[in-house]
């Protein structure tokens, strides 16, 4: 590569990342700032950076124009955390086995019923919502962190069967053979070898049901009052009678993309190889 | 009589529909006695796999019986068959070391830790993976891998070894070595094993017994010694030794209380009638047109014979491979000696009615072996 070529390509590069991460940039600025600086005509990057925003989350104490209210950001955070991690352990649990199943025995209609599974996906989620509300209202589901995690299920269980079924049906068929041969039961073989085999695909699959789940908004708008509600529910407090506090949700996005970020960040050499390459590699 | 430890009986394999898919297995009869080693030679696609699988239980026969050791199995899953199966693309466990790999193969609540360890040891040495034991299989050599995966079945205590290729992968001189460890292995043991194998070398050394397979049927099952002296059909005589068996198409007569054979281009071979048994006489005559077969090494060179053109001479360190046209044909001779010949050179050819392989142009099947019927 010559020189210039070099010098272009970084110019291009820096182009890219500027378009993608400038809002990202903005909002973290935006965060440090009071909603008077954020909104001064014109704007400027220019500002006496404050704590203000993040202390207001943290202690719960919201200052607009027309006085002190109270937020439950923390709280929020907390659920969100709660249910996002419980919603893709519960999914885990009975997607892994499931997709083992799907992968490996050819049941009449199995087709039909991993297809189905995926289908939820494909369904606008307040046609499930508006019914669903009804049940769990009458059967004491409404407004429990166990309700929410079952309904986060629709999300969850259906991207992690089949991320994770795609992986066991890599996996030679042999390759469990020569362990079923020796004797072994097909419990163990799947817990030895098929799920070992099939790490990286349920990493992924795992991480992107809790990214997932972390930004799910609208079954929990319907289906969980304050205290249960997660941070993408919760933001909406920030939309006040005396106007929106810019600062406050900016620090707030901050707050709780930070975890998924991080996750992210960490966990993306699982996410790449996961995804792009097969269980058992040549 | 004792009872075979594997016993085929009509068994058909089809993949896909039976009677309309894959016709991979057709109508296979065998038996495999106690302590025997049997050698599955056939070409590629002929079926060697499909049978394996289906006595591990891992295909499932589409008609017949397969019995191990007098239990009818079609219906019993791989675990509870006792069979160890060495596969033809290894199938090792890519999350595990080498060592791991071998040791897997026993149950722990069989055997315990520090006997597993001492039995992959002892493995391991016999088929010269000590080295890579702590290492993983996506990082050795496929030869490596091939005799992990053969390591793997081996270590087992299974009433029958079926090995596909075992040794497939192995240059000549550690292929040697490994086969004579392997029969030693097996014979002191009193194991009983099925091994495919492309090298008929292979199979002439280690195998009681060996099943020629063509196109999904058993064309013979025999001792080498058999295969290669009455070969039942024209197949396995062309396709079993090395280089293979000089056929010709000829017209059988008597002419003057001689049986002659004339072969293409007004070639005759002339032999006294009494030279063939009575029976076997009358049903060369009978058919007529038949097909001859002449092993390389039986072929002679003699004041008297029939005329041939050298066209290739070949020496190879240990023999001489001789090609001459002949009769339209090329015959092949294997000599023991140095031969100074050269291309174009005439030599005289002679074949003892011993040495005669006779067969049926149509179906193929042998009529006579020398001087007696097939
Ligand atoms: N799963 C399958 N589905 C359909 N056809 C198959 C399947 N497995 C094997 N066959 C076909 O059955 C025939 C026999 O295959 P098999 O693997 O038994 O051959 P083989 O004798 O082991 O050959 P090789 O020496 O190449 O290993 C082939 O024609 C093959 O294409
Ligand atoms: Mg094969």
């Amino acid at each position: 590569m010559s020189p210039v070529e070099r010098v272009l390509r970084g110019l291009a590069i820096t182009l890219v990342i500027l378009f993608f991460m400038f809002p990202i940039l903005w909002i973290l600025l935006m965060s440090f700032q009071t909603n008077e600086t954020i909104l001064r005509v014109p704007p400027s990057m220019v500002f006496e950076p404050t704590l203000i925003n993040y202390r207001s989350l943290i202690t719960g104490k919201l200052q607009t124009a027309a006085g002190s209210l109270e937020i439950q950001f923390m709280r929020n955070l907390w659920n969100s955390l709660l249910l996002s991690t419980s919603s893709v352990a519960v999914g885990l649990l009975l997607g892994v086995p499931a997709a083992y199943a799907f992968a490996r025995l050819k049941f009449r209609g199995s087709e039909d019923i991993a297809f189905t599974l995926l289908s939820f996906r494909f369904a606008p989620p307040l046609l499930v919502l508006l019914p669903l509300t009804i049940y769990f209202q009458q059967i004491g589901l409404a407004n429990t962190y166990i309700g929410l995690i079952w309904v986060y299920q629709l999300i969850v269980l259906p991207l992690i069967l089949w991320i994770v079924r795609g992986y066991f049906e890599d996996i030679p068929a042999d390759v469990e053979y020569a362990y079923r041969i020796a004797g072994h039961s097909w419990f163990a073989t799947f817990r030895k070898i098929a799920l070992p085999l099939a790490k990286p695909g349920i990493a992924a699959a795992g991480l992107l049901a809790f990214i997932f789940a972390w930004n799910n908004f609208i079954f929990a708008l319907v289906l969980a009052s304050a205290d249960k509600q997660p941070v993408t529910v919760g933001a909406l407090a920030f939309v006040t009678a005396s106007g929106i506090q810019y600062g406050q949700i900016a620090a707030g996005i901050v707050l709780s993309i930070a975890p998924t970020f991080a996750l992210a960040i960490y966990a993306q050499r699982y996410l790449v190889e996961g995804l792009s390459l097969g269980a058992v590699k040549g | 009589m004792n009872q075979p430890v594997l016993h085929l009986d009509r068994v058909d394999k089809f993949y896909g529909e039976i009677d309309k898919g894959v016709h991979a297995v057709k109508n296979i009869n065998m038996e495999v006695m106690p302590g025997e080693i049997i050698a599955l030679l056939g070409s590629s696609g002929c079926g060697k796999t499909s049978t394996l699988r289906m006595v591990a239980g891992f295909e499932s026969a589409s008609r017949g019986r397969i019995l191990i050791n007098g239990r009818e199995v079609q219906t019993l899953s791989p675990v509870k068959r006792n069979v160890a199966m060495a596969f033809e693309g290894y199938s090792l466990y890519p999350t595990v070391s080498v060592r791991d790999n071998i040791a897997f193969a026993l149950k722990s609540s069989t055997v315990d830790a520090t006997e597993t360890g001492r039995l992959v040891e002892e493995m391991a040495e016999m088929l010269e993976i000590s080295a890579i034991l702590e290492r993983f299989p996506s990082s050795i050599s496929g030869g490596e891998q091939q005799r992990v995966s053969l390591a793997r079945a081996l270590i087992r205590q299974a009433d029958l070894y079926l090995l596909d290729e075992p040794m497939g992968q192995l240059e000549p001189q550690l292929r040697t070595l490994l086969r004579s460890r392997l029969k030693y292995y097996i014979k002191s043991r009193n194991l009983t094993a099925i091994l495919v194998t492309h090298d008929q070398t292979e199979a002439n050394a280690l195998a009681d017994r060996i099943a020629v397979m063509e196109d999904g049927e058993l064309q013979q099952y025999a001792s080498p010694d058999q295969i290669k002296e009455r070969p039942a059909n024209l197949f396995t005589g062309t396709f079993v030794g090395e280089p293979p068996m000089n056929v010709f198409p000829a017209r059988a007569t008597v002419v003057d209380g001689s049986v002659q054979f004339e072969l293409a281009g007004g070639l005759a071979l002339r032999y006294p009638e009494a030279e063939f048994q009575e029976s076997v006489r009358q049903q060369i005559i009978e058919l007529k047109e038949v097909v001859l077969g002449v092993r390389p090494y039986a072929v002679k060179r003699r004041e008297d014979g029939a005329p041939a053109q050298v066209m290739v001479n070949q020496w190879l360190g240990d023999q001489t491979h001789i090609a001459a046209s002949f009769a339209d044909e090329t015959i092949v001779l294997v000599e023991h000696d140095r031969v100074r010949l050269s291309d174009g050179d005439t030599i005289a050819i002679h074949l003892e009615p011993d040495d005669l392989h006779v067969f049926d142009p149509v179906s193929g099947r042998a009529l006579s072996h020398g001087r007696s019927m097939a």
